[in-house]
């Protein structure tokens, strides 16, 4: 028989595994990334990978540059926030601002249910009903361009960028809009001069998480954005995205192939730029409260 | 003098730097109840936290000195907190049952210690709530959730589920603090009556409920103990100007 | 002075009356799409369609196999990924003190819900199909889907157990019980709604995910039912995809992915709901 403290130690030490399972995740999806796509840098050289145009993985020779479907992601997910960023701020200020409550209690609940729409949903609205509709307005020989990516991610962050910006927004303490008040400025310049910027970086991190979201997001753009790897110069052309590539080519690369080298070596590079994005979301999180509990 | 059931001797204790208590001497005599006063902050809670070892748990403490319980020092490495600490019961400023019944509050302490026997855990539950003069009130409630009775009502099912533990010694922290006056007065008759059964150690901001229901008194200001004596010397005739000016309203 | 206080309010009238159409037209815009989907998808929907397997590859019949396999690839993520995430959140908030070994736990847990989602695939691909031998599985998936929302799930649980009144841990540790039984007698039962929230939305999101499973679970038509966990699966996700992506008669298979998508869609919304209506339920309680 144990005694308690021996078992209150094996218990702690149990638990202590687990929670370092994200950590253990963290690693081996690090490890087996390099593991498989590693070699093709060695064998492409990095700035061949990165910055030649050349993707023709099942020619021969083949060729391995995924420049053209790096400035897809980039380009489709900047156009995303441009959509999205102003909608998004616009709402979250309005919901967290100026909205009733009465209101407020069912926008708020209905954007967070709406967040949980399957991106193959959007992906099939956009396939089958966007796309038909802007090729018809624009003349195109095909609906699935750039453009109709831009517009899905964008409307698929709304939800993330609206929920976490009204809750930055909320978050700012009330005595601050009444100090605000109270010196006999209006709701608006409150808002303008008080909270917003004390909410700003708050709101930064909504935009960096819709954005890390939007460029690791797959199955829209594999559906919407066309499918080739064309730079992206004209936004009512196809393009093909990194994370669309990486989802349409795996079924067909031979495993320890070069293709599928090259495309865990894509994945590495994908990771890479969510995890920048997430280093910057949690740094600006972390300005956020600070400057909103004035340490 | 009668027996003592605890001694404090040269207490110090620390949180990180500070010095929360400053050599601390204080006999706790069996089966009488000693009041702890003093102004806020000036280490009161901490010191009836030293009794039980609840301040174990505050990272950064650290403890000077000894506390006798029967003879023995509670702070020797062979201890066993959990052990102790179902010997010295602890009754909190905020009632703060459990979310869960009536009578699962009351058997919470004896399950965890092994009991099962449903008869006895019964008898136990049953006898605490006399014993801490609510089983009238709640003998037809006994499996409604603890969280629907009324503040006073669950500071004595809190009081009943540390008599549950069957303790020798009943630490209470301002009990009586959030309780409106009829409350109060319960939770004061009680305190009467257990006395007979435990050595009980009260910490209170009211002065006229040191008086009313303690038979010694310890006086604490900033970390210090000031003074201890028998209650009706303390609030009659006390040795020192301070304790004098707290006693009659002067500062505090 | 009057005048220039009538146009100050002006300008805060005309400002917050056109925050107010872009915050209606966002929510129009996302509901055009639910709407949309529901048009074209609520007519394929029979009782049949749900029980009824796929026929003639795919391009009749319906979909019973994919709402199983769905409910086989999420039970089987929940099922990991709670205990995992439980215990991992009742060691960051209980045991674990502030210092350098939490905040690398908190930025692992932080980074692995940055992940994209396809590189949970490949990750999948690699160790549970490949190099673990599972092969494209029941099981393969599942596991996949439970990194998937590990993080969900320890953040829920986190919360939860940290909106445990502190007081409820400290009497019970006067009543001289250990901290494992205070955990298990009283933190945990406490916080048992905020964590069971937490895994309702994480169902949510698994049954959503299509890029996790296509290379490690899914199959886009299936005669059978999956016999074991080392079967692949057809699941709702995939399904739609593949019939719009894929298919080779679209006349016939288009509508079909429309009923699924309503499947799908009314299958995650209904557990987002049930999960938002819980945690406000749960939190008014706790403020009370």
């Amino acid at each position: 028989m144990l005694n308690w403290t021996t078992k209150e130690k094996i218990i702690k030490n149990i638990l202590m595994l687990f929670a370092f399972s994200s950590i253990l995740f963290l690693t081996g999806i690090i490890i087996v990334l390099f593991r498989e796509g590693a070699p093709i840098f060695t064998k492409v050289g990095i700035s061949e990978f990165l910055f030649s145009s050349d993707w023709y993985p099942t020619y021969d020779p083949p060729g391995y540059g995924i420049f053209n479907l790096l400035s897809a992601s980039i380009v489709v997910t900047i156009g995303a926030m441009v959509i999205a960023v102003p909608f998004g701020v616009a709402s979250a200020v309005h919901i967290s601002y100026i909205l009733p409550k009465k209101y407020k209690n069912i926008v708020k609940p209905t954007i967070e249910m709406l967040a949980g729409v399957p991106s193959v949903i959007y992906g099939l609205f956009g396939m089958k009903i966007l796309s038909p509709f802007l090729r018809g307005v624009f003349g195109l020989p095909t609906g699935l361009t750039a453009l109709t990516a831009m517009i899905m991610l964008g409307i698929m962050s709304l939800p993330t960028i609206v929920s976490l910006s009204e809750d930055a927004i909320t978050a700012v303490p009330k005595s601050f809009r009444d100090a605000s008040l109270a010196l006999g400025a209006n709701r608006l310049e409150t808002m303008i001069r008080v909270i917003l910027p004390t909410a700003s970086s708050g709101i930064v991190t909504a935009i960096i998480l819709g954005m890390g979201r939007a460029i690791g997001e797959t199955m829209t753009v594999l559906m919407v954005a066309g499918g080739a790897s064309l730079f992206p110069s004209n936004i009512l052309k196809p393009v093909r995205p990194m994370t669309a590539t990486i989802a349409a080519e795996m079924g067909e690369a031979p495993v320890g192939s070069e293709h599928y080298q090259a495309l865990f070596g894509i994945a590495i590079i994908l990771f890479l730029i969510t995890l920048v994005f997430n280093i910057f979301a949690d740094i600006a999180q972390q300005r956020f409260k600070e400057k909103v509990s004035g340490e | 003098m009668n027996e003592l059931k605890m001694e404090v001797k040269n207490l110090d204790f620390y949180y990180d730097d500070f010095q929360a208590l400053k050599d601390v001497n204080i006999p706790l005599e069996s089966n009488k109840v000693t009041a702890l006063i003093g102004p806020s902050g000036c280490g009161k809670s901490t010191f009836l936290r030293t009794l039980n070892r609840m301040n174990d748990l505050i990272e950064g403490s650290r403890v000077d000195g000894n506390v006798l319980f029967d003879g023995k020092n509670i702070y020797d490495q062979d201890v066993d907190v959990v052990e102790l600490r179902k010997r010295i019961g602890m009754v909190f400023q905020q009632p703060n049952p459990f979310p869960k019944s009536v009578f699962d509050n009351v058997a919470y302490g004896p399950r965890i210690h092994g009991l099962k026997d449903n008869e006895t855990l019964e008898e136990i539950v049953i006898g605490s709530l006399k014993g801490a003069a609510l089983y009238d009130e709640v003998k037809d409630r006994l499996d409604d959730s603890a969280l629907g009775l009324s503040g006073g009502q669950q500071q004595r099912l809190c009081i009943a589920r540390a008599l549950a533990v069957k303790p020798e010694v009943l630490l209470m922290d301002e009990p009586a603090s959030a309780l409106d006056p009829v409350a109060t007065a319960k939770i004061e008759d009680l305190i009467d009556e257990l006395k007979n059964n435990y050595t009980i150690v009260i910490v209170t901001h009211s002065m006229q409920q040191a008086a009313r229901v303690s038979d010694n008194t310890g006086f604490f200001l900033m970390g210090d103990l000031v003074e201890y004596d028998r209650t009706d010397k303390i609030f009659e005739n006390p040795d020192d100007q301070r304790t004098e000016d707290y006693i009659t309203g002067r500062f505090g | 002075m009057e005048n220039k206080f009538t146009k100050r309010k002006a300008t805060e009238k005309l400002i917050f009356w056109f925050l107010g159409l872009m915050m209606l037209s966002s929510i129009a815009i996302l509901g055009i799409i639910i709407f949309f989907i529901f048009k074209r998808g609520v007519g394929v929907i029979s009782w049949e369609f749900l029980i009824s397997m796929p026929m003639n590859g795919m391009t009749e019949g319906g979909i019973l196999p994919a709402i199983l396999g769905s409910f086989y690839l999420v039970t089987g993520a929940i099922l990991v990924a709670t205990p995992l995430g439980v215990f991992a959140a009742i060691y960051m908030t209980e045991y674990a003190q502030k210092g350098k070994l939490i905040r690398i736990i908190r930025i692992g847990v932080s980074n692995l819900s940055g992940v994209p989602s396809v590189v949970f695939g490949l990750f999948g691909l690699s160790i549970f199909v490949k190099y673990l031998n599972f092969g494209v599985s029941i099981l393969s998936g599942s596991l996949t889907l439970a990194i998937v929302i590990l993080p969900t799930i320890i953040r829920a649980s986190e919360e939860a157990l940290m909106s445990v009144p502190d007081e409820y841990r400290s009497s019970s540790l006067a009543l001289g019980a250990t901290k494992w039984q205070t955990i298990k007698h009283v933190v945990l039962p406490a916080s048992i709604p905020g964590i069971l929230t937490g895994c309702i939305l994480g169902v949510g999101r698994v049954a959503g995910e299509t890029a996790p499973i296509i290379f490690t679970a899914a199959t886009f038509f299936s005669m059978r039912l999956p016999k074991s966990v080392f079967s692949e699966v057809m699941a709702l996700p995939y399904n739609i995809y593949a019939l719009v992506a894929t298919g080779t008669s679209p006349q016939k298979q288009v509508p079909i992915a429309y009923g699924t998508a309503v499947v799908l869609l009314v299958l995650v919304l209904l557990i987002n709901l049930i999960a938002i209506f819980m945690r406000i339920k749960y939190s008014n309680k706790n403020a009370n």
